[in-house]
C-alpha cells in the first residue's frame, strides 16, 4: 500500500482580526489515501471550509495565520512549497468545488473560455481544447454541452453551474477533488442529483474526495471515512458505517440526531445543545 | 439591446423635459431684475422697459413664458440680449472647442484614473498605495485656476509658450502636421489642468472597484485553479471593475464642463464655458438659459452613451 | 467567504466604538483632523472678535500704502498687497469666510438632501420616482455654471453664496439617503416596529436616520470642501464675496495684476485653499474607512 496522498499533522489556524484572535483550527490531524472518499462533517464555524482551503495555501494571509502543522501531499511539504509549486497543485493535484456555484464563476466570461483557461493551465497533452471542454460537460450530464459551453454562468440554472464547476475541476484531471458544501445552496432535489453525479465521477475517474458538509444525510453511502469537526479540533473520525452506529462523542451523536427522519413522530427537530456537549 | 437602448432613451427624454424646466425656473424664479440694466436707471423710459418685458413675454403667466422660451430656443429664435444673435447659433460655433476639451479632459481622466487607480489596487494597504491615495486627495483639492495661473505665468514668462486661445496667432505653418499639433497643444493644456480631478477622482473609484471585486467569490476560483497573482488580478478582476469607468463619465462630465469656465477664462479659449461667463457678465438671460439648458442636455447625452455602454462590457445587463 | 467561528462567545465592541478605534489608528486622518481643528479655531476666534467688536490684531483690512506690494519679512510675514495690507491676516479672515461658507452651505445641502431623500426612501414607488428623476435631472447641470448663474442674478453676497451652494449640492446626499431608507425599509426590525403600531415619523426618525447617520456624516465632511472650492473659483471670477472683505479667491483675484511682481499675492492664498480642502477631504475619507461596514471595507 502506497503512502496516503495527503497527509495533515497537527494543523493551527489563527484568524487575527481587529479586535481579538479566534482559533479556527486547533492540532488537526489526518491522512486521505489515494482514491479514498473522506467526509469532513460539522456546523458553521467549525473550521472544515479553513481546513480544506489551507491544504493548498488558499486562506489570505492576513488575516489567517497558519501557526503550525505540517501537510503533505504525495509527500512533499505544502507549507514550504513556492509559489510555482503551489499553483501546480492548485486545480492540477488539487481542485476544488465550492458551496455557491453562482457566485464561484466569473460573470463576464463564458462557461467555455474559464473551462478552457483551467485546461490550458493543466493540461498541456490537450491539442483540441473546444473537444475536451464538449466531453467533460457531457461526463457531468450537461444537455447539448456544444451550444451551452458558450452561455454565460448567469444563463444556467444553479445546478448546471454547480454542474459546470465540477467539470471545470475534474478536466484537469486532479488527485484530489475538494468538495466544499455543493449542494448546500442547491434545491433539496438537485441536490440528489449532484450528489450522485459526483458518486459516479468518483468510481469512473478514481480520484480521492474531501466532502465538507454540515449534513450527516448525505455522508453515508457517499464517504467511506469520516472527520468530526467541532469548533476547529477534529472530535472523532473513523469509518462512516462505525461511527454511524457507534458514535463517540457528544457532538458526533448529536450530529447525527439532527437527521430528520423520514416517519418518525416526533413533533420538534433536535437541535444541538452547545453547553450539554461542552459538559460532557 | 435595441430594446434596452429604446428604453434609456424614453428615459431620456423624461428627463430632457426636467432639465428644460429647471433650466427656465432658474431664470424666472430667482429674485432681482429681469432687466440687464438697473431697476433704477432713470435713463431707460417706461416704454422701452413695456417692450422688454412684451419682448420676452414676462407679464404673462409662467406656463406661457415656458412654452415661449423653449419654442423659441428650438426654432433657434430664442436671441442673445448683447447681440441679438440666435442664441443657439452662438452655441453651436463654440461647440467643437467645447467638445475637445472636455472630451479631451474626459479621456485624459479615465485614462489616467484607471491607470492610478490598478496601481493602488494592485499595491492596497502598503505604502505606494497610501502615496497614491493622498496624492489624489491632493489633487482634488487643489483649485483649478490657482495651478492654471501659475502654469500659464510660468509657461508664458520662463518658457515664451503661447498658451491662449485654440491656435497660436500670428504664425503660419509649414505643414499640416504643424497645424495639427499647434490645436493638439492648445487643447491639451487647459484640458490636462480640467482633468487633475477628475484623475484623481477616477483613480478612488476604481481602486475600490478593484477591491471588492478582489473579495468575489470567483476570484477564490480563480486561485484554486492554479493561476497566478496576475492573472487573477488583470484577467479576472479587471474585467468586473471598470464600471467606475463608465460611470464616471456621467459623473465627470457637470464637473468638467464646470470647471472649463474658470478654465478657459484663463486661456482665453473660445469654448461655452467662456461664453457662459460673458453671459454671465452681461445678465444675457436667454444666452443664460439656452447655455444651461445645453450643457445639460449634452451631460444627459453623455450619460445615455455610458449606459449602452454598460449593456456592451456586462452581458448580464443586455438581457435585461 | 470562509465561515468563521465567535469563539469563545464575548460581546463584541460597539459599532461606534469600534468606528473610532479605527479611526484612532489612522494617522494620517488624525493629522487631517487637527488641521481642521486647527481652522476651526481660527474662524472661532474671528467670529468672537467680530461679535465683541473687537479690533483684530494685524487688521486684514488696514491699508499702508508706504509698504505696498513687500515680500514676505519679519513685520508682514507673508507679504503685503496693493494697498499695503498684511496678506497673512487677510488669509487669517478668509479662512473664516471660507469656513463659515463651507459648513453652513453644507448644512443647508444636509437639510434638503436628507430631507428629499428619506421621502422618497420611506414612500418608494411613483413618489420615489417622481424625485428621483427630478434628481437625475439637477444632476445633469454643471454644477460650477449653475452656480455662477444663480449668484450672479441674485447678487453676490455671502448669504446668497452660502444658499446657492447648498441649493445646488443636495443631490448626492439625497441619493444616499434615499438608498439607505429603501434598504431600511424592509429590514426586519422596521417590520417589526410597524407593527408593533409605531407610526411614520417615529420609525424614520428613531430607526432609519440613526442607522443611515454615519454616511451622511462623511458626505458632509467631504461636502465642506467642496463649497471651500465652489467659493473660492466664486471669488476668484469677482462673483463670490466682494472685497474689501478678504477671501482666499479674491486676494488671488486682486493679485491677478501684480503677478509678475508679487508672486506671493497668488501662492500663498492658493496653498491655504489648498490645505484647508486636502485637511477636510483626508478626515473625510479617514472617516469612511472607520465606520463602514464589513462588508463595504475597504
Amino acid at each position: 500500500m502506497s503512502q496516503p496522498i495527503l497527509q495533515v499533522r497537527n494543523l493551527c489556524i489563527d484568524f487575527v482580526l481587529e479586535d481579538r484572535t479566534i482559533e479556527a483550527v486547533k492540532d488537526a490531524s489526518f491522512e486521505l489515501a489515494a482514491g479514498e472518499t473522506l467526509a469532513i462533517v460539522g456546523e458553521s464555524g467549525s473550521g472544515k471550509s479553513v481546513t480544506a482551503l489551507a491544504l493548498t495555501r488558499l486562506l489570505p494571509v492576513p488575516p489567517a495565520v497558519i501557526k503550525g502543522g505540517e501537510i503533505l501531499f504525495d509527500g512533499e511539504s505544502v507549507m514550504t512549497m513556492d509559489a510555482a509549486g503551489l499553483r501546480k497543485l492548485r486545480g492540477g493535484r488539487i481542485a476544488y468545488i465550492f458551496q455557491e456555484p453562482s457566485t464561484s464563476l466569473n460573470p463576464v466570461y463564458t462557461v467555455r473560455s474559464q473551462i478552457g483557461e483551467a485546461i490550458r493551465l493543466h493540461r498541456r497533452d490537450v491539442t483540441d481544447v473546444d473537444a475536451e471542454i464538449v466531453r467533460w460537460l457531457d461526463a457531468v450530464g450537461i444537455v447539448d454541452p456544444a451550444a451551452r459551453m458558450h452561455d454565460y454562468p448567469h444563463q444556467l440554472s444553479g445546478g448546471m453551474q454547480q454542474r459546470v464547476m465540477i467539470a471545470m475541476a475534474l478536466a484537469c484531471q486532479p488527485d484530489v477533488l475538494v468538495a466544499d458544501e455543493p449542494t448546500t445552496a442547491l434545491d433539496v432535489t438537485i441536490q440528489a442529483q449532484i450528489m450522485e453525479l459526483l458518486g459516479s465521477l468518483k468510481e469512473r475517474f478514481g480520484m480521492a474526495v474531501i466532502l465538507i458538509t454540515h449534513n450527516f444525510g448525505i455522508v453515508s453511502g457517499f464517504a467511506s471515512r469520516v472527520l468530526v469537526m467541532y469548533r476547529g479540533r477534529i472530535v472523532e473520525q473513523g469509518l462512516t458505517e462505525e461511527i454511524l452506529r457507534h458514535p463517540q462523542h457528544a457532538y458526533t451523536r448529536a450530529l447525527i440526531d439532527c437527521i430528520p427522519q423520514l416517519g418518525s413522530k416526533a413533533k420538534r427537530l433536535k437541535t444541538i445543545d452547545h453547553a450539554a456537549i461542552e459538559a460532557a | 439591446m435595441t430594446v434596452f437602448i429604446i428604453r434609456r432613451l424614453l428615459a431620456s427624454v423624461v428627463l430632457l423635459f426636467f432639465i428644460s424646466l429647471i433650466s427656465f425656473f432658474i431664470i424666472t424664479l430667482t429674485p432681482g431684475s429681469p432687466y440687464p440694466w438697473g431697476e433704477l436707471n432713470p435713463k431707460v423710459s417706461e416704454d422701452v422697459k413695456r417692450i422688454f418685458r412684451e419682448k420676452f413675454h414676462l407679464d404673462k403667466p409662467l406656463h406661457e413664458q415656458y412654452g415661449f422660451i423653449m419654442r423659441d430656443l428650438f426654432t433657434g429664435e430664442l436671441r442673445s440680449i448683447k447681440d441679438e444673435r440666435p442664441v443657439l447659433a452662438k452655441i453651436a460655433e463654440r461647440l467643437p472647442a467645447t467638445l475637445a476639451l472636455n472630451l479631451g479632459a474626459l479621456a485624459l481622466s479615465l485614462s489616467f484614473g484607471l491607470l492610478l487607480g490598478v496601481y493602488g489596487a494592485r499595491h492596497a494597504g502598503r505604502p505606494p498605495d497610501v502615496i497614491t491615495s493622498v496624492l489624489a486627495f491632493v489633487f482634488i483639492a487643489l483649485p483649478g485656476f490657482w495651478v492654471s495661473y501659475l502654469l500659464a505665468i510660468g509657461l508664458v514668462n520662463y518658457g515664451a509658450v503661447p498658451i491662449l486661445g485654440t491656435h497660436t496667432i500670428g504664425v503660419t505653418f509649414s505643414n499640416g502636421l504643424e497645424v495639427f499639433l499647434d490645436r493638439w497643444w492648445h487643447v491639451m493644456l487647459p484640458a490636462s489642468i480640467l482633468a487633475i480631478g477628475g484623475v484623481a477622482v477616477q483613480s478612488r473609484f476604481i481602486r475600490a472597484s478593484m477591491i471588492e471585486t478582489l473579495r468575489e467569490d470567483y476570484i477564490r476560483t480563480a486561485r484554486a485553479k492554479g493561476l497566478d497573482e496576475n492573472a487573477v488580478f488583470y484577467r479576472h478582476a479587471l474585467r468586473n471593475s471598470v464600471r467606475p469607468l463608465i460611470t464616471g463619465i456621467g459623473m465627470l462630465l457637470p464637473a468638467l464642463i464646470g470647471g472649463a469656465v474658470i478654465i478657459e477664462n484663463i486661456f482665453a479659449y473660445p469654448g461655452m464655458g467662456r461664453l457662459g461667463y460673458e453671459a454671465v457678465l452681461e445678465r444675457d438671460y436667454p444666452t443664460l438659459v439656452a447655455l444651461n439648458f445645453v450643457t445639460a442636455a449634452l451631460v444627459l447625452l453623455g450619460n445615455l452613451l455610458a449606459d449602452v455602454l454598460y449593456a456592451v462590457v456586462d452581458p448580464r445587463v443586455r438581457l435585461e | 467567504m470562509i465561515t468563521t467561528t465567535p469563539e469563545p462567545l464575548e460581546v463584541a465592541a460597539s459599532p461606534m466604538e469600534r468606528s473610532l478605534r479605527r479611526f484612532r489608528a489612522n494617522k494620517i486622518g488624525l493629522c487631517a483632523l487637527g488641521m481642521v481643528g486647527l481652522l476651526a479655531v481660527i474662524a472661532v476666534a474671528f467670529f468672537v472678535l467680530d461679535v465683541l467688536g473687537i479690533p483684530w490684531p494685524m487688521d486684514p483690512d488696514a491699508t499702508n500704502l508706504e509698504r505696498k506690494l513687500l515680500p514676505p519679512d519679519s513685520v508682514n510675514w507673508l507679504g503685503t498687497d496693493n494697498l499695503g495690507r498684511d496678506v497673512f491676516s487677510r488669509l487669517l479672515n478668509g479662512a473664516y469666510i471660507s469656513l463659515t461658507v463651507g459648513f453652513v452651505a453644507v448644512f443647508v445641502s444636509l437639510f434638503i438632501g436628507v430631507t428629499v431623500g428619506a421621502v422618497a426612501g420611506y414612500f418608494g414607488k411613483w413618489v420615489d420616482n417622481l424625485i428621483m428623476r427630478f434628481v437625475d435631472a439637477i444632476m445633469c447641470f454643471p454644477t460650477f455654471f449653475l452656480i455662477l448663474t444663480a449668484v450672479a442674478l441674485v447678487g453676490p453676497s455671502i448669504f446668497n453664496i452660502i444658499i446657492v451652494i447648498g441649493l445646488v449640492s443636495w443631490t448626492g446626499t439625497a441619493r444616499l439617503v434615499r438608498a439607505e431608507f429603501l434598504t431600511l425599509r424592509e429590514s426586519a426590525y422596521v417590520q417589526a416596529a410597524r407593527t408593533l403600531g409605531q407610526r411614520g415619523p417615529k420609525i424614520i426618525f428613531r430607526h432609519m436616520l440613526p442607522n443611515a447617520a454615519a454616511p451622511i456624516l462623511v458626505t458632509a465632511v467631504l461636502g465642506v470642501p467642496e463649497a471651500i472650492l465652489a467659493e473660492a473659483g466664486l471669488s476668484f471670477l469677482g462673483f463670490g464675496v466682494q472685497p474689501p472683505q478678504a477671501t482666499w479667491g479674491n486676494i488671488i483675484a486682486d493679485g491677478k495684476t501684480y503677478i509678475l511682481d508679487a508672486w506671493w499675492l497668488i501662492l500663498f492664498p492658493g496653498l491655504a485653499i489648498l490645505i484647508a480642502a486636502l485637511s477636510f477631504y483626508l478626515t473625510g475619507d479617514a472617516l469612511r474607512q472607520a465606520v463602514e461596514t464589513r462588508s463595504e471595507r475597504q
